[in-house]
């Protein structure tokens, strides 16, 4: 593991692109992400946004370029190997093991943390005992600054939640891992205003708990987005069109012409 | 009805003893009645009351036993285990069925690792089960290996050549897996029959088990009771499938357990957060045939002749069946409906050459009656863990 010092960028894409056939759905992308802000990836439908989030998570393989992930360069590796360096995302589609116990979903975020191995895992029965006592329990507590009755719910199947609370679950799949950096992709889709709204601050607050988290946010919300984010990237046509604090990308005609068209 | 005395700790021990009662009765009553009249009342007397059990909570409550009292609930099975040796001792028929259950049930044990949690489909159930058998026949020679290491090996090379088959396997992705899995069942038998060395169609023998310095062949007396021989067998393979009861227990609930569900359900995610799909996929295979070549091995031995005819496809289908039937991912599940696939037809003579087609549309009825098989798998709840 490299020192994580302070001085090093935790998410680089540089020269960045991917290629669907003839489609250049992401073209020559350069985006830092600096440690503890939250960046808001904004742009209009089919811009990139999610193809991103899944070329640096190493589901899509990169045509050219290079991600680096606090300074290494993780272009090539499979997305167990990321996993273990520290990265952690949502879906903008749920992609809960909805036959699972909350508890269970919960722990598949925490596959790093947690021992793997055969002996331990069979014959070691009293330290896993232990160990799942413990980690039952850091999961009560963190479901529970979402939701209270969340909390209650640890062992009830993923699927008699309701949308909000079913979110509110794959967000914190994603933080129990202790990750480094935090995709969320879309973590507002299939929800009303408010309760949107409500999601966000919840997500703020358990992000002061973790100390200076670095998150990079896909949003349509773009009230949550100006909330929310301190830098915002504005991708268009899998390109960087802009780039800049929420009020000054709301200004520049580049973005108003991706969203609205020319006038 | 009134269900108040079944809640609580003595309901539930009460409860765990009715099941377990209920299911050696079933099975000494079926095995020991000829009569064929007799014989449907008994199965038809059986249906009826499973269909009830459930109803007054007794299996729930039994069920919240075994996670709250295991020893206790262990323990009531294993005098229900003995109580049906003690009766049936002297019935060479009875107790050789008793082993096959015992012996599919493992093999299912095995499926349900690789199926019921790592959604690996396997179609190659009797393949690995003859691997464990030819494995034992070709060592019968040498006379100076011990018996159990035999057992064991019978194991390890199918779960060998289990390997093999998996880098296949992992390329593909559902029912392509699949495939490739039937076709290599198929194959196996194919082998089997061309091959001189292994005895072509006409199979091979294969020396008894010597274990403890005591012959399995010979009959077993205890106290003023003598057991048939078939008894010795019934002991090892009742050991063996409690074993491996556990271990599959233990597999499930654990943090491998939850592994091997994500990579059933969601590969992407489970890759995601940082699980080498890969990896657990071939545990699943490796270890659900590592049982499927000890149980084979130990069947060889019993029966003391082994043929191609022993692992056909067919068999492999039945396996697959069963696991089906009994509940996907339910341990206790395929206990009873290998009993179910396993009885039936074996004793439903009097519709004669109609028994098979009888016996399939049961399992279908059943199937269209509880879909998710008889016993479901339940969401894994750690907090009985201990």
């Amino acid at each position: 593991m490299v020192a994580q010092s302070n001085d090093v960028i935790p998410l680089v894409a540089s020269g960045l692109s991917v290629k669907f056939g003839g489609l250049l759905a992401l073209n020559e992308l350069n985006i830092e992400v600096r440690r503890g802000e939250v960046l808001g990836l904004i742009g209009p439908n089919g811009s990139g946004k999610t193809t991103f989030f899944n070329v640096i998570s190493g589901i899509y393989a990169a045509s050219a370029g290079k991600v680096l992930l606090d300074g290494q360069d993780i272009t090539t590796l499979k997305p167990y190997q990321i996993a273990a360096h520290g990265l952690a995302r949502t879906f903008q589609r749920s992609r809960l093991c909805l036959s699972l116990s909350v508890f269970d979903n919960l722990m598949l975020g925490a596959v790093r943390r947690l021992n793997s191995g055969l002996w331990y895992n069979l014959l070691r029965r009293d330290r896993l005992a232990v160990d799942v006592r413990s980690a039952a329990e850091e999961a009560r507590d963190l479901l529970a600054v979402f939701n209270p009755d969340l909390a209650g719910k640890l062992w009830e199947p993923a699927i008699s939640l309701g949308m909000i609370d079913r979110r509110r679950l794959e967000i914190c799949r994603a933080l129990i891992g202790r990750p480094k950096i935090v995709l969320l992709d879309e973590p507002s889709a299939g929800m009303t205003h408010d309760e949107t709204n409500q999601l966000m601050n919840e997500i703020l607050e358990v992000r002061q708990n973790l100390g200076n988290l670095t998150i990079v946010i896909v949003e349509h919300e773009m009230g949550l987005i100006e909330r929310a984010t301190d830098r915002c990237v504005v991708l268009n046509y899998g390109k960087k069109i802009c780039e800049g604090k929420y009020a000054d990308i709301a200004a520049d005609p580049l973005v108003r012409e991706a969203y609205l068209g020319k006038s | 009805m009134t269900m108040i005395s079944m809640k609580g700790t003595a309901g539930q021990i009460i409860s765990s003893i009715l099941v377990t009662v209920f299911l050696a009765g079933s099975l000494i009553a079926i095995l020991e009645i000829e009569d064929q009249r007799e014989l449907g009342i008994c199965v038809a007397v059986i249906a009826v009351l499973s269909f009830i059990m459930p109803r007054l909570g007794i299996l729930r409550s039994a069920e919240q036993a075994g996670a709250h009292h295991p020893w206790a609930v262990r323990s009531i099975i294993l005098i229900g285990f003995f109580s049906v040796l003690l009766i049936l001792r002297d019935n060479n028929f009875a107790l050789l069925m008793i082993a096959t259950i015992l012996i599919y049930a493992t093999v299912c044990l095995g499926i349900t690792i690789q199926t019921g949690y790592a959604g690996l489909f396997n179609f190659a159930g009797a393949a690995f089960l003859g691997t464990g058998g030819y494995t034992a026949a070709m060592l019968g020679n040498v006379t100076w290996l011990p018996d159990a290491v035999t057992i064991i090996l019978g194991g390890i090379i199918a779960a060998a050549l289990g390997t093999l088959l998996i880098l296949p396997v992992l390329r593909t992705r559902g029912h392509y897996a699949a495939l490739t899995t039937l076709a290599f069942g198929v194959l196996f038998n194919g082998f089997l029959e061309a091959n001189e060395l292994l005895g072509g169609p006409q199979g091979l023998k294969v020396p008894g088990i010597q274990m403890f310095g005591w012959d399995f062949s010979n009959d077993l007396a205890i106290g003023s009771y003598t057991f048939s021989f078939y008894a010795n067998y019934v002991l090892l393979i009742g050991a063996i499938f409690a074993v491996f009861m556990m271990f599959t227990r233990f597999v499930e609930r654990s943090w491998i357990g939850i592994w091997l569900d994500a990579v059933r359900l969601d590969e992407i995610a489970a890759s995601v957060f940082g699980l080498k799909v890969s990896v657990w996929k071939s545990f699943a295979f490796i270890a659900g045939n590592f049982l499927a070549g000890v149980m084979g091995a130990v069947y060889a031995k019993m029966t003391a002749f082994i043929a191609p005819a022993n692992f056909t496809f067919g068999d492999s289908l039945l396996l697959v069946a069963i696991v089906l039937l009994g509940g996907i991912g339910n341990r206790w599940g395929v206990l009873i409906a290998t009993m179910i696939v396993i009885l039936l037809p074996e004793k439903l003579q009097f519709i004669q050459e109609y028994r098979l087609l009888l016996f399939s549309c049961v399992i279908i009825m059943l199937l269209m009656v509880r879909p998710a098989g008889l016993l479901a798998r339940r969401v894994r709840v750690f907090e009985e863990l201990r």
